[in-house]
Formats: structure tokens, C-alpha cells, sequence
């Protein structure tokens, strides 16, 4: 088993740092814009964004954290017993542009899982994504608007995003596992 | 951010608060926090038991644990059939045991089931594959109402550890009483209990509670005080001659409360008999939680249906892989 770094923490920051211009250009200005985070990472994320949004132009976006263990259509396939986070949206998402942030896009169903809950909410203008890492190997139609990085992948290994706030520093690495059964086990991401 | 450790959920069916740890009743709690911030939504529903069945099979009349349970499954998607004993075939005769296995062979998912008899549930858990919930059993036990007074005081109050939670009223044939001293005692808080004493039974002490008959001192230090509803209808309650009586010696009154600590928590599992435990003033005043019970029952209800269900999809898994 072999772990590769492939991020660093400025490499991280860099990436966040344009995502966030990225998502001011696309939705020209700050206006009716939104950031919701899927817990854990995505949440530390979409935190991150708005802090850089925040710097940048000066307004403090709402951001919220969605749970979407209730939604998983693979509940019962999962090794591993869910843990289930809070979701906290205390702001009306109805007619706002919502970012959707995760740290890795992967099979794509726990954005729909995420879709499903959003939806729950209101009805948003627009959903877009973003994502730090994008590992390929779609099982569904969904594609990211915003992508920190590329990082083909083999279904084999295991990305492995950390943050500050959550795993005491930031970085992305690989993991070999020699499992091709470990997608089954991860959340599919 | 730590990760809180949580316990790995196992039991296909929830018989007690009495079989499980302390971890076990955390798990549920943490969930029904989730689920209770669902019910504040829009659109008050999860997909998280999509394609389930659930079957309330209650051999005792009910409104409100059977409209929690039902509207509880709704909320998660599942499907909910109410089966009420007078019109069914158990009046020709059907023992539990069968009408368990019928409705197992109908490839329902999980049975609710409230009977009369102490230990139907646990019985009825043996005899058949799929997830038996407890939904109260004769003076037994009567579960999700034990978790959601504990969460409703925990989500009031921040903690379980330390409180002091007196419960007032028929403790003798009270299955919320049992359940609430099971749970409250694992995590660390001191029960009292106070009732006339033919409504005290034997050895309840060894339960790790405090016994006392005069409805002051069990109010004096509670942080808390769960309310539980006179029984006069019953034909066997002789323990107290009248209505009014009981409502002078034990009636939870503003005058009472008055030499209680000041935001004491009034909690009841309802229904509520106005003027005999509690007076109007109180159900309805600042200090009461009743209706937030209520909703809060939901939200744990929730917490169990998903549980159980998750626990019965990994044995059915390691059935197969195995």
C-alpha cells in the first residue's frame, strides 16, 4: 500500500482561491448567490470559499451544510455504518444560485443524493458545483462547474482529501489499495 | 471538529431501554437530532426508507404513539398500514405469534406492535425475521417514549448527566416510568419517583431511584419533572379514592411549582387529564414542554424505524456474503 501526495497546501489554497473568482465571473457579482457544503469536507470547503469570496469583494455569502446520509441510495450496501452529520441551511434557497461544494467528485451519486435534498428545500434558481478534486469514473450524468484539479484515477486507489479544520492539515493524496471493492465501502463520492 | 465515536447499531428489533447501552440510546438520540431538523422543512420528508413497510399491530387502544409511529414512517417514505385488533382476526382467535408471521409473509419490514401483555414484543421479536418496535407492553417498557422525554430534556437542558428528574404519578403500572428510569439511569442522572404508596411497587428502589411520597420533596431539586397520566378509568385503581383528592396531594399546581426550581421542566407523555395531575396553568404555562414532546416524538421515532431497518439490510447482507 502507497500513499502519493498530489496536493499541496498552497496548491489547495491556489485552487480555492481561483474556484472563487471562477464563481463570481460565472454568476457576474455576489447577487443571490449561495454556498452549500456536503459534510464533512465539503462543508470545511464551501466555508473556505466564502472566506476568499469575502476578502475578495467584501460580502459575507450565506453558507450552509447539507447531510445526505437520509438520501443515499446505497444505505444498505455501505461496510461501513453511516455517520449522520446535521444539515443546517437557515437561509431560503428559493429563486438563489446555489453552490454545491464536495472536496471529490467521484461515482456522482452522492451529488445526487445532494440534488435530492437541495431540492427539498425550495427551488433554487440554479445549482452549480464545485469540487477540489475531480477522480473521474462518473456512474451518473453530472459534471462539475468548478474543479480544483483533474486527478485521473484507477478505481483501485483512494483519494484522500485533509483539511486544516477537520484533519489537522491540509493535502491531497492517492492511495493504492490493491481493493477494487473500496468504492463499494467509501461513500461514492 | 472531533469525531464523537459512536456505537456500531445491532438490534433488529427495539424491545427496551433496559437492553441498550448508553452508546446505543446516543446513537439514536444524535439521529433524532438530524431527523427533528427535518420536520422544520418544507418539504418534511427523506427517502431514507423508500420501498419499506411498516405495520402498527396495536392490541390496545391509541392515538397518539400509532399517529407518531405512522406520520414517523411517512416521513422517511415508507409505507404504513394500521392494523386496530377489534377488527381483525385476532378476534377469531389468531395468536400473536401468527399474526406476526402473517404480516412477515405480507413482506412487511418492520411490525410495530403495543399490547397489553409484558414481554409480547420481545416474544413476537423471536418468532419472526423482521424488526419488532416496542411500541409499549403491558407495565413493562414503553421505549421511544422514554428516548423522547430524554431527548426533549437533553435538547432543553444540553446534558442528561447530573439532572435531577422526578417522576410523579402511577408509577405502579407504568411502562414510560420504566422506560425513563432505564435510560436515565445510564446516563447518570437521579430519578425520583413519587406516587401514593400502593402506586409505589415493590422494590422499584433497586432500580437505582429515589422513593418518596410527598409531592414537595420530589419537586424541591428536579431540574425536571415528568407529569404521568392517572389512570381512573381503569377498573383496578383503587389505589386512590377520588379524582379530586389525588389532584390535592399530587396535582401539579402553580402554587407547587412555585417553591420548585424556577425554569423547571414540566413534561407529561399525555394525554393530559386537566385538574386531576396537573393543572390547566401548568400544562399550558411557560414551563411546560407537552406539545414539543409530541413532535419531538416523531423526530426519535424516526431515529428508530431507521435504525432497526438498517440493522436488519446487514444481516440480510452478511446472510448472502457469507
Amino acid at each position: 500500500m502507497s500513499i502519493k501526495q498530489v496536493f499541496t497546501r498552497e496548491e489547495i489554497e491556489r485552487a480555492i482561491t481561483r474556484i472563487s473568482h471562477e464563481i463570481i465571473e460565472n454568476n457576474k457579482g455576489v447577487k443571490d448567490l449561495v454556498i452549500v457544503g456536503i459534510r464533512t469536507r465539503g462543508y470545511v470547503l464551501a466555508e473556505r470559499i466564502a472566506k476568499v469570496i469575502d476578502n475578495l469583494y467584501g460580502t459575507k455569502l450565506d453558507v450552509g451544510g447539507l447531510d445526505i446520509t437520509f438520501y443515499r441510495d446505497d444505505l444498505s450496501l455501505v461496510a461501513e455504518q453511516p455517520v449522520i452529520h446535521n444539515t443546517e441551511i437557515d437561509f431560503d434557497i428559493e429563486n438563489k444560485n446555489i453552490v454545491l461544494v464536495d472536496d471529490v467528485l467521484y461515482t456522482g451519486r452522492t451529488i445526487r443524493c445532494a440534488l435530492d435534498a437541495l431540492i427539498d428545500f425550495g427551488r433554487p434558481r440554479t445549482i452549480q458545483l464545485a469540487v477540489l478534486v475531480d477522480r473521474g469514473h462518473r456512474e451518473l450524468p453530472i459534471r462539475a462547474d468548478y474543479v480544483g484539479k483533474n486527478l485521473p484515477t484507477s478505481q483501485k486507489e483512494l483519494v484522500q482529501v485533509k483539511f486544516q479544520e477537520t484533519d489537522n492539515e491540509d493535502s491531497v493524496a492517492i492511495e493504492e489499495t490493491g481493493n477494487d471493492k473500496e468504492k463499494d465501502s467509501k461513500m461514492g463520492s | 471538529m472531533t469525531k464523537k465515536k459512536t456505537a456500531k447499531w445491532v438490534h433488529k428489533d427495539l424491545l427496551g431501554l433496559e437492553y441498550l447501552s448508553k452508546e446505543d440510546i446516543e446513537l439514536l438520540l444524535d439521529t433524532a437530532g438530524s431527523f427533528r431538523e427535518i420536520l422544520d422543512r418544507k418539504i418534511k420528508k427523506v427517502p431514507a426508507l423508500r420501498g419499506k413497510t411498516v405495520v402498527n399491530l396495536f392490541y390496545e387502544p391509541s392515538t397518539r404513539t400509532r399517529v407518531s409511529f405512522e406520520v414517523a414512517a411517512k416521513r422517511l417514505s415508507a409505507d404504513v398500514i394500521n392494523i386496530a385488533v377489534e377488527s381483525s382476526s385476532v378476534k377469531k382467535g389468531e395468536t400473536l405469534n401468527d399474526t406476526g408471521r402473517n404480516i412477515e409473509a405480507l413482506k412487511a419490514d418492520i411490525i410495530v406492535v403495543r399490547h397489553n401483555c409484558s414481554g409480547a414484543a420481545a416474544m413476537l421479536g423471536r418468532n419472526v425475521d423482521i424488526s419488532v418496535i416496542n411500541a409499549g407492553d403491558g407495565w413493562h417498557e414503553h421505549p421511544t417514549q422514554g428516548l423522547l422525554d430524554m431527548f426533549t430534556l437533553r435538547k432543553k437542558l444540553g446534558k442528561l448527566e447530573g439532572l435531577n428528574v422526578s417522576i410523579v404519578g402511577d408509577i405502579a403500572h407504568s411502562r414510560v416510568a420504566r422506560s425513563n428510569i432505564w435510560g436515565l439511569t445510564k446516563f447518570g442522572a437521579k430519578v425520583t419517583v413519587c406516587a401514593p404508596k400502593l402506586l409505589i411497587p415493590p422494590e422499584i428502589d433497586k432500580m437505582g431511584v429515589r422513593v418518596t411520597n410527598n409531592i414537595d420533596e420530589a419537586l424541591a431539586e428536579a431540574d425536571a419533572i415528568n407529569v404521568l397520566r392517572m389512570q381512573f378509568e381503569r377498573d383496578d385503581m383503587k389505589a386512590f379514592p377520588t379524582q379530586l383528592e389525588y389532584f390535592k396531594n399530587f396535582g401539579i399546581t402553580e402554587d407547587r411549582l412555585k417553591k420548585a426550581k424556577k425554569d423547571i421542566i414540566v413534561m407529561h407523555p399525555g394525554p393530559i387529564n386537566r385538574g386531576v395531575e396537573i393543572s390547566s396553568q401548568v400544562a399550558d404555562g411557560a414551563n411546560s414542554v407537552i406539545l414539543e414532546q409530541v413532535t419531538n416524538g416523531i423526530a426519535v421515532r424516526m431515529a428508530v424505524l431507521f435504525w432497526v431497518s438498517q440493522a436488519r439490510d446487514k444481516d440480510k447482507k452478511d446472510e448472502i456474503t457469507h
